[in-house]
């Protein structure tokens, strides 16, 4: 029993981790058509801030994080993508692996490319018990924060101006300029929002791993952008819920595949991926309306 | 020529996508407080025409004045504020989000709170079914009430000059003249309308004016009196009379 609700709370977990990226990543997908590579360098990024940052009081840390990694998107949105606003989701694709590419190896030739040991927060490591069940506070505190997110994020979709602007640009850009909504703040918004979002991302996966290297961003959002994939790109819900259900299901497989079978974890994650999408192309809840956008 | 003061004025307007010109150099006045009406077939270039006036194509040559002020070079977004409002063809509203969320949008420019929720409340009068279905997602109405939601959508921005392209296309009937009752009591709260349709007859009842477009230019302009009973109606909307016969094509 107790080893079933810890892989469950681990399932879970991991999956609100990837829940969380692939919403970046939808974010943007949703305002722009463009599927941001280069978010994973938010992630790396925000990362390494904490290292610089590493002996400061910790609120000072998260907000260093954060507040580098919000910049970051703003600057390559202004940089690299705000000119090829028009461009086909081709050459948009291109250009984010490309800003992916620069600002790794940017990292590489600064900091260099080995691991870097990082002990954040280790007060989370600890295990608690709850209802007689022993759990580590990491886990508890990821699924947490990715609630207490999830919320917000919701919330300010739903209920403020910027937020139904967001939502009505996303669904049909040119109409919503038409109605004067600007095209620059949302897409801006977006960019912060996404920058919010691996921060927080950040932060969890330092704690949880120890360590950062320049290549921890990507690797994320390769598995994080087919969960966009599967839950249908261009809709919120959707990446959430692919992110989640990618994630939770490789903890799930560890958990409950035969020992030997295990190293293949991966393999069995992207045949269920390839099920999904061949009986669903369009995605477990496909974005309504999709429409050509300016 | 109308007396009142000229709103809108268009002159020489030149659209093109890459080597195709859709409108010609076309010259367009509309009079506060008027309904002016263009109707030619498909592939005329009305939508291209009304296109270029809310801002969506760069015009290629040609100016487009508003309220004595040119609209060169502003961006998009920033038409509605000047007090044009597009209801575009094919209505766009955003099926997902709940017909409140898209009244709300109609009124993204205005920052009177008070003001707005108060027009809402005018308009559900108004459109009453769109009242009993606010909390509804747009993409649930029938096509009438999406056109309907779309009209009020465009009313929210409180705009001086309405332009609608083909409101009638795919409603049945009986909800095309719904639509246009409506028309005509926004003309009287005093909103100067712009009307682009494919079905001639259906505009002579309600417009001041009627410019008959075909390939890209007007062919006849009028009151929709003297339109409705010119002999050369059928020749200018089927362009007749610039259709010699191609060479080499």
């Amino acid at each position: 029993m107790e080893r079933l609700v810890q892989t469950l709370v681990d399932a879970v977990s991991v999956g609100s981790l990837y829940a969380l990226t692939a919403l970046g990543i939808g974010l943007i997908f949703g305002v722009m058509r463009l599927i941001n590579f280069a978010h994973g360098e938010l992630i790396t990024f925000a990362a390494y801030t904490l290292l610089a940052l590493f002996g400061l009081p910790v609120p000072l840390m998260l907000f260093g994080a954060i507040a580098v990694a919000v910049a970051l998107a703003l600057v390559t949105e202004r940089a690299a993508f705000r000119p090829l606003r028009n461009a086909d989701p081709t050459t948009l694709l291109i250009s984010s692996f490309a800003v992916s590419f620069f600002l790794q190896k940017l990292l590489i030739l600064v900091v260099g490319s080995r691991l870097k040991g990082l002990d954040f927060l280790p007060a989370l490591g600890r295990q608690i018990e709850l209802l007689g069940i022993r759990l580590q506070l990491l886990q508890i505190a990821t699924i947490l924060v990715s609630a207490i997110l999830l919320v917000a994020l919701t919330w300010f979709l739903r209920a403020t101006r910027l937020g139904l602007q967001m939502r009505a640009a996303a669904e049909d850009f040119r109409m919503a300029r038409v109605l004067g909504v600007r095209a620059n703040r949302v897409i801006a918004m977006a960019f912060a929002l996404s920058g919010i979002l691996a921060a927080a991302v950040s932060c969890l996966i330092v704690v949880q791993t120890g360590v950062v290297q320049p290549r921890m961003g990507l690797q994320l959002v390769v598995i994080a952008f087919v969960g966009t994939v599967i839950g249908g790109l261009g809709s919120l819900t959707g990446a959430a819920l692919g992110g989640f259900l990618v994630g939770a299901t490789s903890i799930l497989l560890q958990a409950l595949l035969p020992p030997d079978l295990r190293v293949f974890r991966e393999a069995f994650v992207f045949v269920a991926v390839a099920l999904v999408l061949l009986f669903r192309p369009q995605g477990l809840i496909p974005a309504r309306g999709l429409k050509e956008r300016i | 020529m109308s007396a009142r003061l000229p709103l809108l004025e268009v002159s020489g307007l030149v659209v093109r996508y890459g080597a195709v010109t859709a409108v010609r150099g076309v010259d367009l006045q509309v009079g506060e407080g008027e309904i002016v009406s263009i109707v030619g077939p498909n592939g005329a270039g009305k939508t291209s025409l009304i296109s270029a006036v809310a801002g969506i194509v760069p015009p290629a040559a040609g100016s487009i004045g508003f309220a004595g002020k040119s609209l060169a070079g502003i961006a998009l977004e920033d038409v509605v504020a000047r007090g044009l409002a597009l209801v575009p063809e094919g209505r766009h509203i955003f099926a997902s989000l709940t017909v409140m969320e898209n009244l709300m949008l109609g009124a993204t420019v205005r920052r009177d709170a008070d003001g707005v929720r108060a027009d809402i409340d005018r308009l559900f009068a108004m459109f009453p079914i769109l009242g009993e279905r606010r909390r509804q997602p747009a993409g649930q109405l029938s096509g009438g009430e999406q056109q309907q939601l779309a009209i009020a959508r465009a009313l929210l921005s409180r705009p001086r000059l309405l332009m609608l392209d083909e409101p009638s296309l795919g409603l049945a009937p009986t909800v095309v003249a719904q639509v246009y009752a409506l028309l005509k009591s926004v003309r009287e709260q005093g909103v100067t309308i712009l009307l682009i349709e494919q079905n001639a007859e259906r505009v002579f009842g309600l417009s001041d004016h009627v410019h008959v477009m075909s390939g890209g230019e007007f062919g006849l302009s009028g009151s929709a009196a003297e339109i409705k009973n010119d002999l050369r109606f059928d020749a200018a909307y089927f362009g007749v009379h610039m259709r010699q016969p191609a060479s080499g094509q």
